[in-house]
Parts: C-alpha cells; sequence; structure tokens
C-alpha cells in the first residue's frame, strides 16, 4: 500500500500539477486520490485541530450503514420474482437474480451522476466535491425494481443538476438530491413508480408469467386502496413484502441505523423525533378511525400505529434521507421540531391520499423547504431569551 | 425693424430644418424593439407575467394564440395610451388604462370564441388576466405615459415579441418532451413508446406548472450565463 501511495506520489502527481498538461483535470484526479487516501492537507492560518474524519469518511460510513439494506434488497427481489412465477428456487439463486437487477441500477447512478459532477468541476475549476457518494447509492435503494435505466438516469442528471448545483454544489442544496430524483421520477414516470405492477420483476425469465390470483401490489398500496393486506405486520418487519428495492427490511435499516447512531454521524434527534411524530399521527388516526368516510379508509386509519411505523418507507426516509445534515435543521432544537413534523406528515399523507402512499417521501421534502424556517424560529426564541435574561440582570 | 423680424424667423426655420428627423428605424428606436428580447427581457430578467408562462405552455398552439393575443393588446394599448398622454389626468391614469386594456381584452376574447373556439375554452381564464399581465401595465405606465405614439408601438411590439419567444420556447419544452408532439402532430415515432415494444416514455413531469418554472430557470441559468451584460456582481 505504501509503494503504491509513493508510486503515485511519484510518478502520477506531477502529471496533473499546475502549469503540466493536464492542469485541466486536477480535480479529477485529487478527487480519486483524496478518495483512497487520506489528503495531508494542513490548516493554514491559525492554530486548529483537525479530525482525520473528512466529508469522504462520513460519507463512506453512510455507504456502509446502507450495504445491509441493499443486499437484502437483492435478496428480496429474486424471492418475489421466482414467487410471482411459481417457480422453486435456491436462496443463492434468488440473490443472484436480484443482484442482476440492482448492481446496473447502482452502476448507471453513479456514472451519470460522478459524471455531471467531474464535468461540473472541471468546468468551474473547483475540487470535487463529494456529496454524490451517499446518493449514488440512496437513489437505486429507493426505486422500483422495474425501472427502465433511462429514466433512472434523467432522474439522477435532474437531481443532481436542478437540486445541487444549481444552488452551488454539495453542501448548498436545500432538498435531498436522492429524494429530489424519486420525486422526479414519481412525476414524470407514474406509470412505472406506482401501482401494483411495478415492484415485482415478473419477465425476467423467457415465457413466463405470473401465477394467476398475484396481485404485486405493497402492503402499503392494498390499505390504501383495499383496507387490508395479504402481507401481516411481521412480514413488513423482517423486509419480504414488495417495495423499492432498499425499503422493504425494517431489520436491515435498524443495522444501518446502529452504526450511523454508533459514529454519532446521523442525528438521533433527528430519527427518535420522526417516529414519535409518526406513533402521534398513527394514535390519532386509530382514534379517529370511525369518524372516517369510507369503509378502506376507515380500515387503513384502524391499522396499529407501530404497524404504520414498519410498512412503505417510512423506517428507511427517517433513518437515511431525514438525517441528511444540509438539507435538515441545524439548531439541536430544530431538529426535534423537524424530525417530528416528519413523521407526522408521513403518516397523514398516505392515509389521506392513496394516490401518494409513500407519504414519507413528499413529507421530508417538504420539512427540507421548511428546514430554515423552523431554524430561524429556534434562533430568534433563543435570543428573546437571552434578551430577557440580560433585561433582569440590569434591572436588578 | 422688420428685417431683423423676417431674419429670426428665417433663422427659426432653419434651426427647425437643420434639426435632423429621426428615421422611422433608427438606432435608438431599433433599441426599443431589439432590448426586450434579450437584454431586458420581460419574463427572464424582468421576471414578469410568470404566470401566464407556467399556466398555458403545456402545448404549443395555445401558447402561440396567447403570445398573438398579448401582441396585439400591447401595440395597441400602447398607441392608445400614448396618443390620449396628454389628456389623460395624472390621479386617474391606473384606471385609464386598465379601461384601454380591458376593452382590448374583451375584444380579443371575442375574436378568439369566433374562429378558435377550441384554444379559447383551454386558455380559458388566462385570456381575461391578460388584463393583469404586469409586462402590459408595466409598458403602459413606464413607456406609453411618456413616449410618442410610434415609440410606443415599437415597444409594445419588442416586448410582446420577448414575451412570446420565451412562451413559446419553454411551450416547446413543455409539449416535446411532455406529450411527444409538436402544435399537435406526433413527432417522437410511435414505434418509440413502451407500449409498441420500444424503450421510450412521455415525460408527465413536463405537463405539470412546475416544469415549466423549472424551464424558464434554466432559459434564465443559460441566458445569463452567455450575456455577460447580465451577470451581477
Amino acid at each position: 500500500m505504501k509503494a503504491l501511495h509513493q508510486f503515485i506520489d511519484n510518478n502520477v502527481h506531477p502529471l496533473f500539477k499546475e502549469g503540466s498538461k493536464l492542469e485541466k483535470y486536477w480535480p479529477v484526479y485529487d478527487g480519486f486520490y483524496t478518495f483512497l487516501f487520506t489528503p495531508g492537507h494542513t490548516a493554514d492560518g491559525k492554530a486548529h485541530i483537525r479530525d482525520g474524519v473528512d466529508l469522504k469518511r462520513t460519507m463512506n460510513t453512510v455507504i456502509t450503514a446502507l450495504i445491509p439494506t441493499l443486499l437484502f434488497g437483492m435478496w428480496n427481489i429474486g424471492y418475489h420474482h421466482f414467487n410471482a412465477i411459481g417457480i422453486g428456487a435456491t436462496f443463492f439463486e434468488q440473490f443472484l437474480f436480484g443482484a442482476i437487477k440492482v448492481i446496473p441500477m447502482v452502476v448507471v447512478s453513479y456514472a451519470v451522476g460522478l459524471g455531471i459532477e467531474f464535468l461540473f468541476c472541471v468546468i468551474k475549476g473547483h475540487q470535487i466535491e463529494e456529496g454524490y457518494l451517499v446518493s449514488g447509492m440512496l437513489i437505486p435503494l429507493i426505486m422500483p425494481v422495474d425501472l427502465p435505466l433511462w429514466m433512472l438516469a434523467l432522474s439522477v442528471a435532474f437531481a443532481v443538476i436542478i437540486g445541487k448545483e444549481v444552488f452551488g454544489g454539495t453542501g448548498m442544496n436545500i432538498f435531498n438530491p436522492a429524494l429530489l430524483a424519486r420525486a422526479f421520477a414519481f412525476f414524470a414516470y407514474p406509470t412505472y413508480m406506482s401501482g401494483d405492477k411495478v415492484w415485482i420483476n415478473t419477465t425476467g425469465t423467457e415465457g413466463m408469467m405470473a401465477v394467476d390470483g398475484f396481485s404485486g401490489a405493497t402492503a402499503l398500496g392494498e390499505y390504501a386502496t383495499t383496507g387490508v393486506s395479504q402481507y401481516s405486520a411481521l412480514d413488513a418487519f423482517i423486509g419480504i413484502i414488495p417495495g423499492s428495492v432498499g425499503e422493504t427490511s425494517v431489520i436491515a435499516i435498524m443495522l444501518g441505523a446502529g452504526l450511523l447512531l454508533f459514529t454519532g454521524i446521523a442525528s438521533w434527534r433527528i430519527m427518535l423525533s420522526a417516529v414519535v411524530g409518526g406513533v402521534v399521527m398513527g394514535l390519532i388516526f386509530n382514534a379517529i378511525a370511525p369518524l372516517a368516510l369510507s369503509a378502506e379508509q376507515q380500515a387503513f386509519m384502524a391499522v396499529p400505529f407501530w404497524q404504520q411505523l414498519v410498512m412503505g418507507g417510512f423506517a428507511f426516509g427517517v433513518v437515511y434521507m431525514a438525517t441528511d445534515p444540509v438539507s435538515g435543521s441545524q439548531t439541536e432544537t430544530g431538529k426535534y421540531v423537524y424530525g417530528f413534523l416528519i413523521g407526522f406528515l408521513s403518516i397523514m399523507i398516505r392515509v389521506f391520499n392513496p394516490a401518494y402512499p409513500e407519504g414519507v417521501m413528499l413529507a421530508i421534502l417538504f420539512m427540507n423547504t421548511m428546514a430554515p424556517l423552523v431554524d430561524h424560529y429556534v434562533i430568534q426564541a433563543n435570543i428573546k431569551k437571552r434578551e430577557q435574561r440580560l433585561a433582569l440582570k440590569t434591572v436588578v | 425693424m422688420a428685417d431683423v423680424l423676417e431674419k429670426k424667423e428665417e433663422a427659426k426655420e432653419l434651426l427647425i430644418d437643420k434639426q435632423p428627423k429621426e428615421p422611422l428605424l433608427s438606432k435608438k428606436n431599433r433599441k426599443l424593439l431589439n432590448d426586450p428580447l434579450n437584454d431586458n427581457n420581460p419574463i427572464t430578467v424582468q421576471v414578469l407575467g410568470i404566470c401566464s408562462a407556467l399556466a398555458i405552455t403545456v402545448k404549443l398552439y395555445p401558447a402561440l394564440v396567447m403570445s398573438i393575443s398579448v401582441l396585439f393588446v400591447m401595440a395597441a394599448g400602447n398607441v392608445i395610451v400614448s396618443l390620449m398622454r396628454n389628456f389623460i389626468p395624472n390621479r386617474i391614469r391606473i384606471i385609464v388604462q386598465l379601461v384601454v386594456v380591458a376593452s382590448l381584452v374583451a375584444l380579443v376574447d371575442q375574436v378568439l370564441k369566433a374562429f378558435v373556439y377550441d384554444v379559447s375554452k383551454e386558455l380559458s381564464v388566462f385570456v381575461g388576466l391578460i388584463i393583469t399581465n404586469c409586462i402590459i401595465m408595466g409598458r403602459l405606465e413606464a413607456f406609453a405615459l411618456g413616449n410618442t405614439v410610434w415609440k410606443s408601438f415599437l415597444d409594445g411590439i419588442g416586448n410582446a415579441f420577448g414575451y412570446a419567444w420565451i412562451l413559446l420556447a419553454v411551450a416547446f419544452f413543455r409539449e416535446l418532451l411532455g406529450s411527444g408532439t409538436l402544435f399537435g402532430f406526433q413527432v417522437i415515432p410511435d414505434a418509440w413508446y413502451l407500449a409498441n415494444g420500444g424503450f421510450y416514455s412521455n415525460n408527465g413531469f413536463m405537463l405539470l406548472p412546475p416544469m415549466a418554472l423549472i424551464t424558464v430557470g434554466i432559459i434564465i441559468w443559460v441566458q445569463r450565463a452567455r450575456n455577460t451584460k447580465l451577470i451581477e456582481e
């Protein structure tokens, strides 16, 4: 490893240095270099203590936390595929089928997203921003498996250009880029993003059709349209339900959440308050269920509050999306408000509007917009409090 | 004494004659026409008239009809107000302008209903809302009230074209990507669609108003990147 490092320093580095031929591509080289090795940057000016954990290391931790959901998602896709066409398959076959479906999505997501980032870096001549590392992994995980790859690529391009570069790149975006990609695909190609046909691949094997009476709707979709679901809460907790690639298994998500909380990268305040928000809204619905307008809605409202938490993308959104440090609230008190409203609105949207069963996406995007407002009021309240304290002291 | 007076008269005449008569399309006048197309575009630079730009750009044809209607109202309104500019009492000038624009819009509305009923139905309330289009009131107030008839006419036409080309550009992309058609004719081959075994699907987001806003935003972005005059410090 050391030899490789030295080789790069001595032979590759001069190629991209100032004044050399490939100077223009310095950002690209620098991006790869700092991805592989911790850069030896030191702070200039006054004394600083620098942590070895820079943005790239943070991103890598989040990606590690996403791996359980990715692996589980691969297996889940294969499992449902073979179930739907009525063929028995071994665990390995199921996993392999899913991997063949998911890996191209990940590759396309990274290729398009990083390609655009590199392009902007070279044009603007600044360092590569590593913000896309996490988004690139999140995007395939929140898309249905059968989404055509060019639609995925277009959504990624939209998210990176309109969601991020327009605002000035990583750290400046007001919306979570991964969710923006999903929202774009959701509104642009609704037939590929919702309904009961897209969540399970039934076309992978030549000549095979879905067995009779087969329904590919997600648990949430079934509740929204009929008020009952063939999947139990335990199924949803383990994750053997149809859904977007990585969102189904609450166990896998909890593994990731554990790592994020242990390393302190995600805010426990947001996660906790979002769950509380979801529970509160679920309890309210349970209480007002008899007042519902239709029988289906009544059944959906009566779903126990804890079951609401394990269905759909709620857990995934709360753990990986709501805790995005850029688009969320910055103040500690604000994080409680921000998280609570995400949980509250997610459940509210999914129950009240069956057309948008994935309420958590819209709730987080909405709260991204509101986060600066929340912060503003938190700061103002603090200023007022301190002013009062000061006034009291001067009076005494 | 008489001699002196005569000479004075002559001198006056000479003076008047010597003042060059401005050609119809002098440099200044051409600027009135060209400026709103790019450097001072009513939509992308002044950010006026956004409301209708978002609402009626789903298809090219309604956008074209809207552009022509605005062109007519703007040119005629500017001319009429400019003709009356010396008689309008300052205090009620807004009311007078409104009456002028409203009667012109009523005229346009009736013509549309008579000849292109479908489009008129599609544009619905937005024809009536031309009255409140900020570009029109803005030009009447800022230009026609203080300038001659010909200049006001040019200014009206220039701004209407500035409005129209943005409208048509936005509608072009929205119709092409959202419906796969241009002026109602299928442009993207039928065989490309997934339903027919192809790979393509129309982008439904393009049909929703947010995408119109984003399209206008991208046009502003490209324009500012190319036009150095618009770059703010």
